[in-house]
């Protein structure tokens, strides 16, 4: 989609993806299919395990018969089951959605991580690189301070955050342009889009800031959509992002053996036919749309986005083809485990996810990254 | 990256703050005993100047009869009008709307601008949180000669008619300070005559915020409401009283507690109204939202300790009576 190199291009391109990937030779290359498949597998597994649990776990114990009769409930053709209102309606309404919602935007925040990353060459670079956070908590707090419905949050949330990053982009990659004497077309472009990115998440952030502390009475409001969470989760919203990530999450997947091509050097990715800027703008785009989706419903949840691609890269290696569909799942997994944390930590109160996220997914990689290389080294 | 996380964490810990603090936090409940009525101070009669005044931050000195009385506590200026002392007060914060003659300014109470209340030349400054700062706002405007008097969210009815003898002393209006306290107390006593007899409290969910905010039965509001014969749902709540009394519910636990009452002090900031309520996911079916059990506050009033508390206990009996 983002290039029409001829047929030899083509090959080309496929053999330098696999060199990326760490096995240009036929049998690292099924080596490495093989470990990629099982990763996808671990992951999906751990994903169902999560979402079951999700959905028995919470502050309320209700029996796994009556979580059963009244998930049964919803069938078509269903068999006659009677179930109390009240738990009926903590599964159904309160904690079903709460699971769905968390593993949609835990595969979009991680997903938009790894293409992050990927498009940027720049293992730093996290779904808020470009200004989405800024933008959306500017939105989000414009709507919370003029007293509008509820009902346009997400839509101010989601267009602050796409218009944050279209505003990055259009700045960072027409300063790359006009330094194109100086440096290498694609770096100077990757360069200066970061830049630019940092700079309108500081002026965004800093006009949030200013209108957060004139309108005191509303921080409580304010804080709490920052801070993000799950914990108003309905089905609306769900439903409301399932086209962004359904499309999103497509775009990601079609263009991850172009990642791997970038991988070698925008330069080099250049010469066998990717047109770069255009790549990076399809995967900007199109991570930026579902990131800030995610954001529109649940607010800034912090580190899933940097952390679960490093953790798929750890574990399934570091090609685009595998690290794109792992992150996405575990991102989802990662998420719903870390909101069953949020609701059980302090049973009957909440947590607030951010910080479950953070703790949690911290010493986790901690972990990962010190025995891998420990792995490395002995091997 | 590592700038989004440093807000995150920053915004963890301000929001932990606000919630201890916005809320009217058990902290601090000041020495209140103290400035009771004839109590402490030099202040024998009504407008007696100098005059020291023991309050949450130290010993005050006033040196004459207050004129230019800048407050920034929404509490402090329905004090002051209520004792008489509205003549004397030259500025109030931007969120002291009540009452309307009040002279608002732009000063903010959440974070105090040293120049800008000094420009007001003030003679006395009223806040209602300092200390938990360490008492900056004290301290800098000491170095002006102006003295600050903290009157921090009590932990009980108690303390709301000592911070109002403190006000009195403060500026003169001793007399009529406790005129007001003993005229609150009979409204009180009134109210609490006309509470329904029950055999077992009728339970409550009080809503902070839409992201379920509550109180216990342990902080001023929940005090009040026991007063009522109502006890918080949020007192079985794991942590609440880790959370100061204010612990942010789940949705889960709220529609398992199935509490006879739902409290909004939400409706302004937060537009909560009957109809938002019943639209939450899984509360329709709960029996305070069936049998129309609501009860929607004023925000301002249900967070403020002053003169209104009055207004706050009449709205909340007439909902239980005509609730029966």
């Amino acid at each position: 989609m983002a290039t029409s190199p001829a047929q030899a291009g083509n090959e080309r391109v496929r053999d330098l993806a696999d060199q990326a990937s760490g096995g240009s030779q036929a049998r690292l290359r099924r080596s490495s299919t093989g470990r990629g498949r099982r990763a996808v597998i671990g992951a999906t597994a751990i994903l169902v395990l999560a979402v079951i649990a999700g959905v028995s776990i919470g502050p309320v114990s209700v029996p796994l018969g009556v979580i059963a009769d009244t998930l049964a409930a919803h069938l078509p053709w269903h068999p006659a089951v009677s179930v109390p209102p009240i738990d009926a309606a903590i599964i159904w309404q309160i904690r079903l959605p709460r699971v769905l919602l968390g593993a949609l935007v835990g595969s979009m925040l991680a997903g938009g991580g790894a293409a992050y990353q990927g498009v940027f060459r720049n293992p730093l670079a996290d779904p808020y690189l470009l200004g989405v956070a800024a933008g959306a908590g500017l939105g989000a707090t414009a709507v919370i301070i003029s007293g509008g419905g509820l009902g346009l949050l997400p839509v101010a949330a989601f267009g602050g955050g796409v218009a944050a990053v279209a505003l990055t982009y259009s700045l960072g990659a027409g300063a790359g342009r006009r330094g194109e004497d100086a440096a290498p077309r694609g770096v100077a472009g990757t360069a200066s889009i970061l830049l630019a990115g940092i700079a309108v998440a500081a002026l965004l952030t800093a006009a949030q800031t200013y209108l957060q502390q004139a309108h005191t009475q509303t921080l409580q409001s304010v804080y709490a959509w920052i801070l993000g969470g799950l914990s108003n989760a309905t089905w609306s919203q769900a439903w409301l992002i399932v086209p962004y990530v359904v499309i999103s999450g497509l775009i990601l997947l079609a263009h991850r053996r172009l990642l791997d091509v970038l991988r070698v050097g925008e330069a080099e990715a250049g010469a066998l036919g990717v047109n770069v800027p255009r790549l990076r703008l399809i995967v900007v785009i199109a991570a930026t749309l579902g990131v800030a989706a995610a954001v529109s419903v649940s607010g800034l949840i912090g580190f899933v986005g940097i952390i679960v691609p490093h953790l798929a890269r750890l574990t399934a290696g570091a090609s685009y083809r595998i690290v794109m569909p792992v992150s996405m799942i575990g991102g989802a997994a990662f998420l719903v485990l870390a909101d069953i944390a949020a609701r059980t930590v302090q049973p009957d109160t909440e947590v607030p996810i951010g910080v479950i996220t953070a703790a949690i997914g911290a010493p986790f990689f901690l972990f990962v990254l010190r025995s891998r290389r420990a792995r490395a080294e002995t091997s | 990256m590592t700038q989004v996380m440093t807000r995150r964490l920053v915004a963890v810990a301000l929001a932990a703050g606000l919630v201890a603090a916005a809320c009217s936090s058990t902290a601090t409940q000041p020495q209140s005993g103290s400035g009771s009525p004839g109590g402490p101070g030099h202040a024998s009669a009504s407008g007696t100047f100098p005059v020291s005044v023991t309050a949450a931050n130290g010993t005050v000195h006033v040196s004459k009869r207050p004129t230019a009385i800048v407050s920034l506590s929404p509490t402090a200026t329905e004090m002051l009008y209520a004792i008489g002392a509205g003549a004397q007060v030259k500025a109030v914060d931007s969120n002291s709307n009540y009452p309307a003659q009040a002279p608002r300014t732009k000063l903010s109470y959440f974070s105090p601008n040293v120049e800008e209340i000094a420009a007001e030349r003030p003679d006395l400054v009223v806040v209602s949180n300092d200390s938990s700062n360490g008492p900056t706002l004290t301290k800098r405007l000491a170095a002006f000669s102006i003295p600050v008097l903290e009157l921090p969210a009590p932990a009980n009815l108690a303390g709301v008619y000592a911070e109002f003898a403190q006000l009195g002393q403060a500026t003169g209006h001793q007399q009529q300070a406790s005129t007001e306290v003993s005229t609150i107390r009979d409204q009180i006593r009134k109210i609490l005559a006309a509470v329904p007899h029950r055999s077992k409290p009728l339970t409550y969910y009080y809503e902070l915020d839409q992201n379920y905010y509550s109180v216990t039965s342990d902080t001023f509001i929940g005090r009040l409401l026991r007063l009522l014969g109502m006890k918080s749902i949020a007192d079985s709540a794991q942590g609440a009283s880790a959370a100061g009394g204010y612990p942010q519910l789940s949705a889960e636990f709220i529609v398992k507690a199935n509490p006879d009452y739902i409290i909004l002090a939400d409706t302004i900031c937060c537009h909560q109204t009957a109809l938002t309520v019943a639209g939450r996911p899984g509360w329709s079916g709960m029996a305070a939202v069936k049998s129309k059990h609501l009860i929607l506050l004023n925000d301002d009033i249900a967070s403020r300790w002053g003169p209104r508390v009055v207004d706050l206990l009449r709205a909340v009996l007439a909902a239980i009576r005509g609730g029966r």
